[in-house]
């Protein structure tokens, strides 16, 4: 028994640091981000060589076939980077056409040669797949990530009553942007008015396949998550360790070591969770669904307190346009709420071990 | 990372889980409950840690020589987790056991080791520890009890306080000041003291939750032979700082017992007591808060579980330690005003009145987690250390 990451997975954590240190520094993000889909084809590119886009998906599918570990610790390296554009949701279509047994679609998603999203939020904004309401393929899909530069939409959509999961192509719908806090992931409304579609799943297969792809995706967001509260807390600790005021370092006051201490409790919590989430998926336990959402439900109230603190131990500065740290706080709001915020994973939670 | 268990720990864990199936007394937390005197309760606490010693389940990762078990740390992770899945008593000597024993293990003697281990895993020496003082209590190098060197004998003139189980002490950890002269981290040194000694008189200190768990221990020219130094003279502060290491890092661990037992009793009672005509279990609420609960109590475990791998590498608990000491004691409070919540009227009554839940345990408890962020140093204290040994932001004092 050992909670830690093996030699290989440590391996892989590091080299993914170097190469989004080289690859994605954080004026690059900055870049990416002023783009209309905040999703660069070059960085894509690259990524998909290193293998990143299929890390657990099936070698015979075009993946890397490596277990939900290794996806996390590459994750929580691309919230370190802050990395833009599209993995999540590619991840999160990923997982429900390996579920739904598209292996085509997902050779071409794994490889990089396309990318894909899932459109599942509707005007009621629930992320239980229970509230998907729009019929076989009419209707509007709000908060669809990445929408405009993904190739492929894997939509859930209700067929006389039974939960569906459809293909389209993404130049077959109308996409509208919603401006959102997130600047460097974008979020788009769909407007579906029937286009030409692929059924994935259907029934019990459908329902099944979205909530294997819901726990598959909030796993690596949580790491994800951590990854950038691991930042904000470097970048506050290294400010307060130089910006002096009474002419001593202002990290020397109790008042601003104790919220670096919190932000550190934080983010070591929410790793612990994280990982625990990701091990549970690997081994599909029955405990995983439970374990994602204890992640979830701890990184996103952790996720916002850290972006806090990191804002307030920086004064001014770390309120300015200038400083890193709201970009990171911004992708902190954003995934506090995506794929269901704490409130919404702790009724989960109480579903699973009071109900 | 691998959490699937190895052959040897899965053989240990069967074992385990067998021998607690058939020994577990059913009636301990009815005792616990009901029993009146603090000294009751640890009277039968101290006969079920004798049971576990000698079926060889006391000191899983202690040397085999000393009447442990000789076994990797991770067995007594394993140990820990299937205690509480068994629902089984704590042991007594907890302080020996956590803190004193580990120390002696790391900077004693061969003659120490031999003389003190195995007695404090048969419970047959229950010890304290005497660091705190009424004028050195965070600043804890600070404290001014003095030891002054007469021929092969140490004399020892002070107090401590707030000294947990020194009612039932037969030993204590004490660290004296042997250097008046030396900056205050480098004249002290770390005593094993004889707490029958003449010229040692211990007293209760009355806490809020109305027991006197604590005690004021009052030395006068108590003779403590050198042999009973630990580590060196005037290197003391090292070897505290190795116990206040075990103290916050790995202490908390047991304590998942406790909090895992103490949620599922406090959901069966939201699914009993009533909450706007509906079971409280059913309100949105009190269902967000237990979930909160849930998800804490199982973020502490695994937080231990990490810092525990960590130590089976390196050996020894580091100061990212203060994190666990600030989970379990912020935790314990949030989780009793919960408690408190669901409870509502009745969460107030207290042991001896019928109506009371659980005999009263609730009220007591709230009461009592008042002091998880003082005790073991305060949560203020953690974050200083995390501030400074663990971020490296400069040190504020």
């Amino acid at each position: 028994m050992q909670f830690g990451l093996s030699e290989s997975q440590q391996i892989l954590k590091s080299n993914a640091r170097k190469f989004f240190a080289t690859e994605c520094p954080i004026a690059e993000v900055r870049r990416i981000m002023e783009t209309d889909t905040a999703h660069d084809k070059k960085l894509w590119r690259s990524m998909a060589e290193q293998g990143f886009l299929g890390v657990v998906f099936p070698e015979e599918a075009g993946g890397m076939g490596l277990g939900f570990v290794e996806l996390a610790a590459l994750a929580e390296e691309m919230g370190r980077a802050l990395v833009p554009g599209a993995f999540l949701s590619n991840l999160f279509a990923g997982a429900a056409l390996h579920a739904a047994g598209a292996t085509k679609h997902l050779a071409e998603i794994a490889s990089g040669e396309k990318t894909a999203t899932v459109a599942l939020l509707e005007s009621s904004a629930n992320w239980d797949p229970h509230a998907v309401r729009m019929p076989t393929l009419a209707g509007e899909k709000l908060f669809v990530p990445d929408a405009e530069s993904a190739d492929l939409i894997v939509v859930a959509a209700r067929d006389a009553d039974v939960p569906a999961l459809y293909l389209v192509e993404s130049h077959a719908v109308k996409k509208t942007l919603m401006p959102a806090m997130d600047l460097t992931r974008r979020l788009y409304k769909v407007t579906f008015d029937h286009p030409a579609a692929e059924l994935l799943a259907k029934g019990g297969a459908a329902r099944k396949a979205l909530d294997h792809a819901l726990n598959v995706v909030t796993t690596a967001l949580c790491a994800e998550m951590t990854g950038g509260m691991q930042r904000m807390l470097d970048i506050a600790v290294e400010y307060a360790k130089t910006r002096k005021q009474f002419g001593k370092p202002i990290g020397q006051y109790q008042a601003v070591q104790h919220q670096c201490a919190d932000m550190l409790l934080y983010t070591e919590s929410s790793r612990s969770a994280a990982y625990y989430a990701a091990y549970t998926m690997t081994e599909g336990s029955a405990e995983a669904r439970t374990a994602v959402s204890v992640a979830k439900a701890y990184a996103s109230d952790a996720c916002r307190e850290t972006g806090n603190r990191a804002v307030q131990v920086q004064g001014g500065m770390g309120f300015t346009w200038e400083n890193d740290t709201h970009l990171f706080y911004r992708r902190a709001k954003a995934s506090e709420i995506a794929f269901g915020d704490a409130t919404y994973h702790r009724e989960r939670i109480a579903r699973f071990v009071i109900d | 990372m691998d959490l699937n268990l190895t052959p040897q720990e899965l053989r240990f864990r069967n074992e385990a889980r067998a021998w607690f199936a058939g020994n577990v007394p059913k009636d301990w937390v009815k005792r616990r409950d009901e029993e009146e005197s603090m000294l009751g309760r640890f009277e039968y606490l101290r006969a079920w840690q004798r049971k576990l010693f000698d079926a060889g389940w006391a000191g899983i990762s202690w040397p085999k020589d000393f009447g442990g078990r000789g076994a990797p740390v991770m067995e007594q992770v394993i140990f820990i987790e299937e205690m509480a899945r068994a629902e089984a008593p704590p042991m007594a000597n907890v302080i020996a056991l956590g803190l004193i024993g580990p120390t002696i293990i790391a900077f004693g003697t061969p003659e120490q080791k031999k003389r003190y281990l195995s007695k404090m895993l048969s419970a047959e020496e229950i010890w304290c520890q005497g660091f705190s003082e009424p004028n050195a209590g965070s600043d804890l190098a600070a404290l001014s009890t003095t030891g002054v060197l007469d021929g092969d004998h140490f004399v020892v003139n002070g107090q401590k306080c707030w000294t947990s189980y020194a009612w039932a002490a037969d030993w204590c950890e004490l660290v004296v000041r042997t250097d008046p002269a030396a900056p205050k981290h480098k004249g002290l040194t770390a005593l094993l003291v004889d707490m029958h000694s003449p010229g040692v008189e211990v007293r209760g200190l009355k806490q809020m939750s109305g027991e006197s768990e604590f005690g004021e221990i009052f030395f006068r020219d108590v003779r403590v032979p050198v042999a009973n130094v630990v580590g060196k003279v005037n290197e003391g502060w090292g070897v505290a700082m190795g116990t206040l290491m075990h103290e916050r890092g790995t202490f908390g661990a047991a304590l998942q017992v406790n909090y895992r037992r103490n949620f599922n009793r406090l959901v069966e009672i939201a699914k009993r007591i009533d909450r706007s005509g509906k079971p409280a279990s059913e309100d949105p609420v009190i269902r967000q808060k237990l979930a909160q609960c849930y998800a804490e109590i199982e973020v502490m475990r695994l937080n231990q579980l990490r810092a525990f791998s960590r130590i089976n590498e390196t050996g020894v608990p580091g100061p990212e330690g203060s994190i666990q000491k600030i989970f379990w004691s912020e935790l314990n409070q949030r989780f009793q005003q919960v408690a408190m919540e669901i409870l509502g009227p009745y969460g107030q009554l207290a042991h001896g009145s019928a109506d009371a839940f659980d005999e009263g345990q609730w009220a007591y408890g709230y009461l009592r987690s008042r002091g998880n962020t003082i005790e073991a140093g305060t949560s203020e204290i953690q974050r200083n250390i995390i501030g400074h040994f663990v971020l490296g932001l400069p040190k504020s004092y």
